[in-house]
């Protein structure tokens, strides 16, 4: 199957740059499956889990904190301001952002807001 | 003229402190590596932002309705000035410059009548600046115990500063930092933060990325625009600090450079003078013997 590049950017450093064959993005309005050739698009992403497959195995996991995506057909780049791969990860660091997603939840004054908060646990319990 | 003890303890001293601004040098030379890798670590980041704003802003049709932090509130009488400087001293001229030029544009807008406010990031600019501008200040941000600089610590002032800007406390915020251009060169800057000034988008680029124009837009773009300028303050704010980290260390290490070198110099001269008066009174101890040898 054809591959595309993809890059996983936060504000410190690349922390991903690879050439795969699906991912599976938490887009703001669902969940995004890009394969190679997707036509352009730019898409804000919620609390969730990117997953990296090849074929149908998922080969990769990783929790990002909100952020967005710019698609085009050769290359994916997400933009994250937090993420955690959930291989490297320790439970520590899934804790804390689970906690983090508690507090927004708690936070969280209008619909929208809690809906956002409850999936990031949804998917961070998941884990 | 100083006594032979007093020169010795004068050539002393000195060395001591040759040998603190040499450590310091080399520790800022360190540090100014690991900053300068922060900085190239954290570009990719801030050119896809731009990249994708400037596409935003360039497929936007019109600026009605456009969130304020793209267009301003439409009046511009109160400006936020953002002073962002170092923790410590001893850095030449580096904190100087950034209040200097901070306190003119300062003098400008109060000249034109426009009421200003200073929101400090670090502690050497409210130093320099608290004497004539305490009363302006609304907000001190001390990262002094923050090794490395951190996204979230840009996070912190980015929040900190929509926040006054959705209660309309402010029209124009401002950023002054050093831009970081070589090791010898820093330049200090300011950078207007909102209303954002976008890039325009590289016509050579964009052909380069074929159909690039046409995105599809998930949610709407105008969400998507919103979402982005507030996230673009603080990814600012973070580049802005980086730039500062890696410009304070580079100032640092070419004054301890000039200092360890001007510590070399002095002591040369007080060696000299030393060994001069040491053998002066040598000599005049022979000339009292030899006379005394005599007179018998």
């Amino acid at each position: 199957m054809a591959e595309f590049s993809f890059e996983l950017v936060s504000p410190e450093r690349v922390l991903m740059s690879e050439s795969v064959e699906h991912v599976v993005l938490p887009g703001s309005e669902g969940l995004l499956g890009v394969l190679s050739g997707h036509s352009p698009a730019v898409a804000t992403l919620k609390p969730g889990v990117i997953s990296v497959l090849s074929g149908s195995t998922v080969k990769r996991k990783i929790y990002v904190r909100g952020g967005f995506a710019e698609i085009n057909p050769e290359t994916v780049t997400v933009l994250a301001e937090h993420a955690v791969d959930t291989e490297a990860a320790d439970k520590d660091a899934i804790s804390s952002e689970l906690s983090v997603a508690e507090e927004d939840l708690a936070d969280a004054s209008d619909d929208d807001a809690r809906y956002i908060a409850q999936s990031a646990i949804d998917a961070l319990k998941s884990l | 003229m100083p006594s032979l003890k007093d020169l010795r303890n004068r050539i002393a001293s000195v060395t001591a402190t040759r040998k603190i601004t040499k450590a310091m040098q080399m520790v800022a030379a360190a540090k100014l590596r690991r900053a300068q890798e922060a900085a190239t670590a954290a570009r990719p980041y801030a050119q896809r932002m731009d990249a994708v704003l400037a596409n935003l802003n360039k497929g936007l049709t019109s600026k009605e309705g456009a969130s304020p932090l793209l267009v301003g509130t439409g009046k511009d009488d109160v400006h936020l000035l953002v002073v962002m400087t170092a923790e410590r001293g001893l850095c030449g001229g580096f904190n100087s410059n950034i209040a200097r030029l901070a306190r003119q544009d300062v003098v400008r807008l109060q000249a034109a009548g426009k009421t200003v406010k200073l929101l400090f990031v670090g502690r050497k600019g409210y130093d320099v600046l608290k004497r004539e501008y305490e009363a302006l200040m609304v907000e001190r941000i001390e990262l002094k115990d923050v090794k490395n600089v951190a996204f979230a610590n840009a996070e912190d002032v980015g929040k900190k500063v929509l926040s006054m800007f959705e209660a309309g406390e402010f029209d124009v915020c401002t950023m002054y930092f050093s831009e970081f251009k070589s090791v010898i060169l820093q330049v200090p800057s300011a950078l207007q933060l909102i209303p954002a000034k976008l890039p325009e988008a590289d016509d050579g680029e964009e052909q380069a990325a074929g159909a690039g124009a046409a995105y599809d837009y998930e949610p709407s773009e105008e969400e998507i625009l919103g979402f982005l300028l507030t996230r673009n303050i603080s990814t600012q704010i973070f580049r802005g600090l980086l730039e500062n980290s890696a410009s304070e260390q580079g100032a640092r290490m070419s004054a301890m450079d000039n200092a360890t070198r001007n510590a070399g110099e002095m002591i040369d001269k007080l060696t000299i003078s030393y060994n001069r008066q040491r053998q002066a009174q040598i000599t005049k101890e022979l000339i009292e013997i030899i006379s005394g040898a005599e007179a018998l």
